[in-house]
Parts: C-alpha cells; structure tokens; sequence
C-alpha cells in the first residue's frame, strides 16, 4: 500500500446470491488523479460504485478510503468522509429550484439543528454562484430542476457533487444523452477538476474517454482486467477479445 | 408544481389576514354556542392535519396511526382536569375509580396534578411516542406501504390496550371532561366554551406558523429530498433517519395538542380516537385541502368536518358515501388537492375549457401560426 494513495480496494468480492458481481478486484488510486472506468454490461462498474459508497457491503475484502476502512460505513457518514457520487441517469431534487439543489450538497454541517436554525453561510453563498457560473445554470437559478433539459440535469448534478467538496468524486456515465458539444465541454469540466481532486469517470463512450486523456482501468466479470493508458488498452489483445471485439478480417 | 411554495399578492394577503381575524374574535356572537363549538373543534382538528401534511405533505411518510398521538394528547387534557375535579368523590380520585373497586390513584396520575406538567405533558408525550417508534421504523428503512401498515397496527395495538383498562383509565367508556370544573367553572360551560374557541383559533395560527417555519429553508427542502429521493439525500451527506424521526416527532406533538383542544371541547376522550377510520380521515382532509400546503391542510379539516356535521344532519348516513367520493374526486381529477390546484394552472385550464380565457401559446402552435402567416 502506498502512502500518497487516497484509495485502495483490495480483493473486493461481492456475492448475490452465488453471482459474483466483484471478483477479487484490486485497484489503487492517487491524489488527484483522473481515472476512467470501462467495461461492457454487467461487469460490475455499478457494483464496484455500490461498494465505496456504501450501498452495497462487501461480501470478501477491505475498502481503505485516506488510510481508513469504509466497509460497513453507512453512505452518509462515507459521503462526509469525502466520497461524492454521481448517478447514472440524473438524480437532482426536481420539486427544488437550481439554487436550493445547490444549497443542499454545500450546507455543512449538515445537521437538521444546523439547517433549520441558521442561514447559510456568504462564503457557501459566494460558493453556489461560482459552481452556477461553471455549469452555465446562472439564468436558471430560480427555476425548478425539474424544468431543466436533461443535458443541464446533469451538469447540476456535476455541480452538486463538486460542491460537497469530495475528496473523491465518483461520475457514472456524466454524458449519457448529452450532445456532443456538452460531452467536449464536460470532459474539459472533469479534467479541470482531477489534480486538486481524484475523479473517477465510468462510461461507455470511447470518444469521451479518449478525450479526458487519463489512465484507463478495463473491467471485466468483476475484475480488473487491464489498465494503463488508452493506448495500451487499445493493443491490449485481452480487452480486444471481451470489448472492443474481434477486428474483422 | 407548486407543491411547496405559497405566493400570494401582498394585499391579498393583509386583507386576508383583517377577515380572519376579525371573523375569529366576532364568531362567538355570530353563531350560536352549539355551531361555534362545533367550529372550535373543528378548528383543533386542523392541527392535527398541519401535521399529517408535514410528514406526509412534505416528506412522504403516510402514517394512518395520528389517532395514537391525538389521543395520547386527549388523554393528558382529561386525566388533569378529572384529578383536579375529584374532591368529592370517595377517596379524592375521579369518580369512575368506584365503578372497579380502585381505592388507590394508580401512580402515573399523579403527576398530572400539575397544570404545568399537563401543559407539557400534552405535546411532548406525543411527541416522544412519535419519536420513538419512528426512529425505531426508520432506522430499519421501513418505508412506503410498509411504513403505512406498521403505523395502522400501532394504532391497533394501542387502541386494544387503551380499551381494556378500565381499571386505570376507564377503558371503552373514555374520560368525560364536560362536567369537570376549570378555573372555577364548569368545563362544558359556554363561557368557558367560547374561549376555547379563542384558544384553539390562536393556537391553529401559531401552529400553521410553527409549521411554515419548519419546512421553509434548507431543512424544509431536505424534507422533499427525502420524499422525492432519499438515498440521494443519504450520498449527499445527510442522515434522513435523524430528519424523519424529527419530523414525525413534530407531527405526534401537533397531534397531541390538537387532541387536547378537540377533548376538551367534546367533552370526552375515549379509545374511539384510535379508531382506524377517523386517523384514515385526517389523511383524507389533507388529500382534499391539497398536500404540501400547510394552508390546504387547515381548509380541508374545517371544510370537510363542517360539510360533514350538516350533510349528516340534513341526511343521516349519507356522509360515508359523500366522503368516499370525496376522495375518489381528488385522487382522480385533483390529484394536488383542491388548494394545489388553484395554484397550480387549475382555474385557468378551467377557464380555458369554458372557453373565457385565451390559450396560451406554446412553442409548436407558435411555428404552425407562423408558418400559415408566411404562406398567406
């Protein structure tokens, strides 16, 4: 184990029922690197999601988050450690307004006491406007969430979790349905954000992840098959064989 | 979906506030003393309603079990009053007590000896009552028809317990509090009636207040994270445990004030407050005065309570049926309740429909226009 890593999974294993959704899965992160995290269907992608952030307990293995353990953490003490998490398709509170959705992932502490006694703090205030500024979402501040076009969905909830201040972000798939303007304009997003983050990118789209320029990890029935840069990945006959496929002759 | 946010006119609003209040402090001389009881529970009904739209309304959590708090909150109101009313009756304790041989004040009454401590004791039994049987369910993620269930068979348990003991509480037959003397006059009396009447009419105000504060700002919104999406409230960093057994604490509180008001103006608590059908109708006030309003919640618990005494009156045994198509009604074609829609777009689709007011142009019909402009 390295000291400079924020987080280590170390022969993760997760059973249902006799399926192995993980199997032995080892990976090792550093502050403030960019991962990406592909991987055809059922490769356990969302599992392996499942497992740091607390939903899904281990049935084998140790997560080590900042050198402590998170197995067996519920999610919301795993989400003030540091972990922040993006779902797949856009999970925002569609009944509240941008900027209520905002106060929401930035309020700390967040303790009821806290929240319904005092008012938010200038400098969380000064902190709304800016992630509103990043994700273009300025002119919709007032306007419910649920009125938003499914591209900007996602980008609120990009600055949800940028505004919990994770150490760790976890992003399921941030450009599905996105065009592809927005999917350029997000993976510049992501990448201005590894370095003084550590992000974790899992998609499906080769394009996107070509264009974030990082370390790729290739998952595989529950298991890291491969990893190292696109390139390597590419050439790697492993991953040729189970997802990219056979070049035809 | 204006669920949650209220905007009303700044005037509309004044003028509103001159009617109510003035309608409050003159309706002891405008109605006769048996309507303006009547009104008087009504209104204390309505407490219990703000509650069931703070839990329910607001956080998603359909409790059918109310009935526990509002009793529990009853039951303080009359064992006080009966304890400081018994001077008379063999042995100084309430005059039931013969009936069963019971010579002896069972010990949990003598605390409620003191006004103070029955001041208390009505909302915060119910509120710890609440509290701990939901933070019990809530911890275990209990959640959605079976959170609803769980709450009906408290209620059961609760309503077969309080049944069989009469030798402590007088079982079926409740604690009669009319003929119970406070501040010197007959509870039943009307003059102590009227203010009542005054009492619960400031105590609604104060609540519906108390229950604007809770779920205006951050901790309000947390309330419709959680009913609209919980685990992503829990990987945002919050704990919805700890919001919802507060919520639910607060609303058993409300409860047990309403029950209180309601019992001294019926003039008796017994286990009937734990019925199933009457905690299935405060939800139902809530339906139809329109979820997530606060206001709709006060509305319907007086409307339909009122519209219910005379409908029984003019027409005995109707009213179960006008209440289930009451229900069927909102469920159906207002699913916001009636409030909801008033500030959602009901009366102008309404109008729309009758033809009075001009569709408003949508982006499609726009182009269509167009097109049909140019092409001319």
């Amino acid at each position: 184990m390295n000291k400079i890593d924020l987080l280590n999974l170390i022969d993760i294993t997760v059973s249902f029922e006799g399926f192995l959704a993980l199997n032995k899965l080892n990976l090792n992160l550093k502050k403030g690197e960019l991962r990406a995290v592909i991987g055809p269907n059922g490769a356990g992608k969302t599992t392996f999601l499942d497992v740091i952030t607390g939903k899904v307990k281990p049935t084998k293995g140790e997560v080590i988050f900042k050198g402590k353990s998170l197995v067996g953490k519920r999610e919301h003490k795993i989400a003030r450690l540091g972990v922040g998490r993006k779902f797949q398709s856009p999970r925002i509170f569609e009944n509240l307004t941008v900027r209520e959705n905002l106060e929401i992932s930035v309020s700390t502490p967040k303790s009821p006491l806290n929240l319904i006694n005092k008012s938010i703090k200038d400098e969380q205030l000064n902190e709304i406007e800016h992630l509103m500024k990043i994700v273009n979402l300025a002119q919709k501040v007032d306007s419910k969430a649920g009125s938003l076009s499914h591209g900007q969905k996602q980008w609120l909830e990009i600055a949800m979790l940028v505004g919990q201040k994770p150490d760790l972000m976890l992003v399921d798939e941030p450009v599905a349905g996105l065009t592809d303007e927005e999917t350029d304009l997000t993976a510049d997003l992501l990448k201005s954000l590894s370095g003084e983050n550590t992000v974790v990118v899992i998609d499906h789209d080769m394009e996107f992840i070509r264009r974030l320029d990082s370390n790729v990890s290739v998952l595989n029935q529950g298991t890291v098959l491969c990893e190292g840069t696109m390139e390597t990945i590419q050439k790697d006959q492993k991953v040729i064989d189970v997802y990219l496929g056979r070049p035809e002759v | 979906m204006s669920l949650s946010k209220i905007k009303f006119d700044k005037k509309i609003v004044l003028s509103f506030w001159i009617i109510l209040i003035a309608l409050i402090i003159a309706a002891p001389t405008l109605l006769p003393v048996f309507r303006l009881n009547l009104l008087g529970r009504y209104l204390s009904l309505s407490i219990v309603a703000l509650g069931v739209d703070l839990i329910w309304g607001y956080t998603g959590l359909l409790s059918l079990g109310q009935g526990i708090f509002f009793a529990l909150g009853g039951y303080c109101a009359a064992m006080y009053l009966q304890i400081n009313s018994s001077s008379e009756f063999p042995n100084n304790i309430p005059e039931f007590f013969a009936l069963y041989g019971v010579e002896k004040l069972p010990f949990f009454w003598e605390p409620f000896r003191s006004s103070a401590f029955t001041f208390f004791a009505i909302w915060i039994i119910p509120a710890l009552v609440a509290g701990l049987i939901g933070f019990l369910v809530f911890r275990n993620r209990i959640k959605g028809v079976y959170f609803s269930i769980l709450t009906q068979a408290s209620l059961l348990v609760f309503f077969n317990f309080f049944n069989g003991q009469q030798k402590l509480i007088n079982g079926t037959n409740g604690l009669k509090t009319d003929v119970t003397q406070l501040f010197g006059q007959m509870v039943g009396s009307d003059s102590l009636q009227r203010i009542f009447f005054w009492i619960t009419a400031i105590i609604v105000i104060a609540a519906w207040f108390f229950a604007k504060w809770v779920v205006k700002g951050r901790f309000g919104n947390i309330l419709i994270g959680i009913r609209d999406d919980e685990p992503r409230v829990r990987f945002t960093g919050y704990n919805p445990v700890i919001f919802k057994t507060i919520i639910f604490s607060i609303a058993g509180g409300l409860a047990g004030i309403s029950g209180a008001l309601y019992t001294v103006q019926s003039g008796i608590v017994s286990p009937q407050f734990m019925t199933v059908p009457f905690s299935i109708e405060m939800v139902i006030w809530v339906a139809v005065g329109g979820r997530g309003t606060l206001l709709g919640a006060i509305l319907g618990a007086v409307f339909i309570n009122y519209a219910k005494s005379l409908v029984s009156e003019a027409l005995p045994a109707s009213w179960m049926f006008i209440q289930g198509g009451l229900f069927i009604l909102v469920v159906t074609a207002l699913p916001e309740g009636v409030l909801g829609w008033i500030q959602g777009d009901g009366p102008r689709n309404l109008l729309q429909r009758f033809g009075l007011r001009r569709k408003i142009e949508t982006y499609p019909s726009l182009e269509v226009n167009n097109k049909e402009g140019i092409n001319e």
